[in-house]
């Protein structure tokens, strides 16, 4: 059985700057497993611009940015296997995996690092009635067909959902030369970034239909059109608003899962709103030595948090390889997400254990304006900053400090909150 | 005097701003966070630019796409006429990243280059 220091599961963007990371902090036996026939995952489809402005100062496309560090894993002599699949990763860090020239293997690791992705929420997962006709796409889906293939997945499209892949493949399609009808959204408020409403939306004149959602798909064969309507505050739809809209094509940009079948057979803890593992401050989960970056462990909005995530965990875990303290007999605070705060990560920390600094990233419930995101140890206020807007589609984060930490050593709990002036 | 909302599109940020055309031609810019926030408000009520993105074929049937991208931003209302030019164009392998795809696209004095480096046909 081939040995490892560190696996990595999944070359995206994650598992690249989880090896560099692993690698730039001493540690000199790392595997990357990639199911795909090259590195960089979902960046390869984005072919959109605006990734990058933090942790290169640019803006890049997707596959610039993969490109980046592609090259950095490359002059890094990380190794890795493509079209490799692993099919099971055993409690004491033993994983199977298999690809077509060397068959079934199995791999021991001292350390792993879960960089798997998330994968989109299907048509199943939201209980529209029709048939299953052609013409309907996640929009991840269409947005591989027209960059990668060279498909037009249809002329006229629905695309029901706002999140920032729907609203870049409204774009994309219309530059194609389709004819994007509207984008319905069933909340309130845009589940995508608002420059995305702009640069993807407004410059086309496409319109973004709050509160709206798709209550019939008609067509046997192909999609011949879909029934939009308005819903109530309780998210039913109301009749009086149905409408009829022909279209060949509904995208769908509903959500992304987390792919954590692997994490939860080998029994890792779940947190119940990100759906992924529940970690401390080094991105270690209840497993020792194991941990998880990017997506896998929560979805996130920008390419460059992941990459700046991922090179902790890599760091963490080369920490764990080369012998770091024991954590058990360490005070572990629980962070407890309280008033509009739907989840931290990390969900809790072990102070002794953490940096100087220790980011501490989230998502909010609702839309919020002039708000306050507001942190108390126990029932002592120790943070409160001032937000003009804040919502469920844009990932918030606050910074805790471990002097301050070290300070309340009866600490029982860390909470953060949402206050309204 | 005129007066308009923008959102800003430099950043994930987002920052709404407003923005005010003095009779004299002035731009005022509020609410900016940085000043490349200010920089896109003025560019934006003046003459609004963007950069394209989009996919060329690999010559032959069936060979997949390589990305590419306009190296600067374009003029707004130039923007179809970019991706109608490109229709008409395809690629020969191996193409480099930052390879000059087409040279001054529609006009514009701007190149659109690759954006990926594709050597040969991937295995699938």
């Amino acid at each position: 059985m081939k040995t490892y220091d560190i696996v990595i599961i999944g070359g995206g963007p994650a598992g690249l700057a989880a090896a560099v990371g692993a690698k730039n902090s001493g540690c000199d036996s790392i595997l990357i497993l990639e199911r795909d026939k090259e590195l960089g995952g979902i960046l390869n489809q984005c072919i959109h611009n605006g990734f990058g402005l933090h942790t290169f100062k640019e803006e890049l496309t997707g596959p610039e940015y993969a490109a980046r560090y592609i090259e950095k894993v490359q002059q890094l002599q990380i190794q890795y296997l493509l079209n490799t699949m692993v099919v099971e990763i055993s409690p004491d860090k033993v994983i199977t995996a298999m690809n077509g020239k060397e068959g079934l293997m199995e791999i021991s690791a001292k350390a792993v690092i879960l960089a798997m992705g998330c994968r989109e929420r299907p048509r199943g997962a939201l209980n529209i009635p029709g048939y299953r006709p052609a013409g309907i796409y996640s929009a991840g889906t269409a947005q591989r067909l027209v960059n990668m293939e060279g498909y037009l997945p249809g002329r006229e499209i629905v695309i029901l959902g706002s999140g920032d892949i729907g609203l870049i493949m409204a774009r994309r399609m219309t530059l194609e030369g389709a004819k994007v009808k509207v984008v319905a959204e069933l909340m309130p408020y845009c589940g995508g970034l608002k420059r995305n409403i702009v640069q993807c939306l407004e410059d086309y004149n496409i319109p973004l239909k709050l509160s709206h959602t798709v209550v019939n798909i008609h067509g046997k064969e192909r999609v011949e059109g879909v029934t939009l309507a308005q819903v109530d505050e309780n998210l039913h739809p109301i009749k009086e608003t149905e409408e009829y809209i022909p279209c060949d094509t509904l995208l769908l940009s509903v959500g992304l899962i987390p792919e954590n079948e692997l994490s939860l057979e080998m029994g890792n803890e779940m947190g119940k709103v990100t759906n992924g593992p529940i970690v401390d401050e080094s991105l270690e989960t209840n497993i020792e030595g194991v941990f998880a970056c990017g997506n896998v462990l929560h979805v996130h909005d920008l390419v460059d948090f992941v990459s700046s995530e991922a090179e902790t965990a890599g760091k963490n875990a080369a920490l764990y390889v080369n012998g770091r303290k024991a954590k058990e007999k360490m005070h572990l605070i629980p962070i407890h997400h309280e008033e509009g705060v739907r989840y931290t990560v990390p969900a809790h920390i072990h102070p002794e254990n953490m940096e100087e600094k220790l980011t501490i990233r989230f998502r909010v419930g609702e839309v919020y304006k002039n708000a306050f995101i507001v942190v108390y140890f126990d029932e002592q206020q120790v943070f409160k900053k001032k937000r003009s807007f804040m919502a469920p589609g844009e990932m918030e984060e606050i910074i805790l400090r471990k002097e301050q930490l070290l300070d309340f050593p009866q600490l029982e709990k860390i909470r953060v909150r949402i206050e309204k002036e | 005097m005129e007066k308009r909302e923008l959102t800003c599109i430099v950043c994930p940020m987002g920052c709404q701003m407003e923005v005010e055309i003095q009779e004299d031609n002035r731009i005022l810019v509020f609410n900016n966070t940085c000043p490349r926030g200010e920089a896109y408000a003025k560019k934006e009520v003046t003459h609004p630019t963007r950069v394209v993105t989009t996919s060329v074929p690999i010559k032959g049937k069936n060979k997949g796409q390589v990305p590419c991208k306009t190296k600067k931003e374009v003029p707004k209302e130039k923007i179809f006429d970019v991706v109608k030019q490109l229709k008409r164009v395809s690629v020969e392998l191996p193409v480099f990243m930052g390879d000059i795809i087409v040279e001054n696209i529609a006009e514009t004095g701007v190149d659109v280059v690759a954006t990926c480096t594709v050597k040969e046909e991937k295995e699938s």
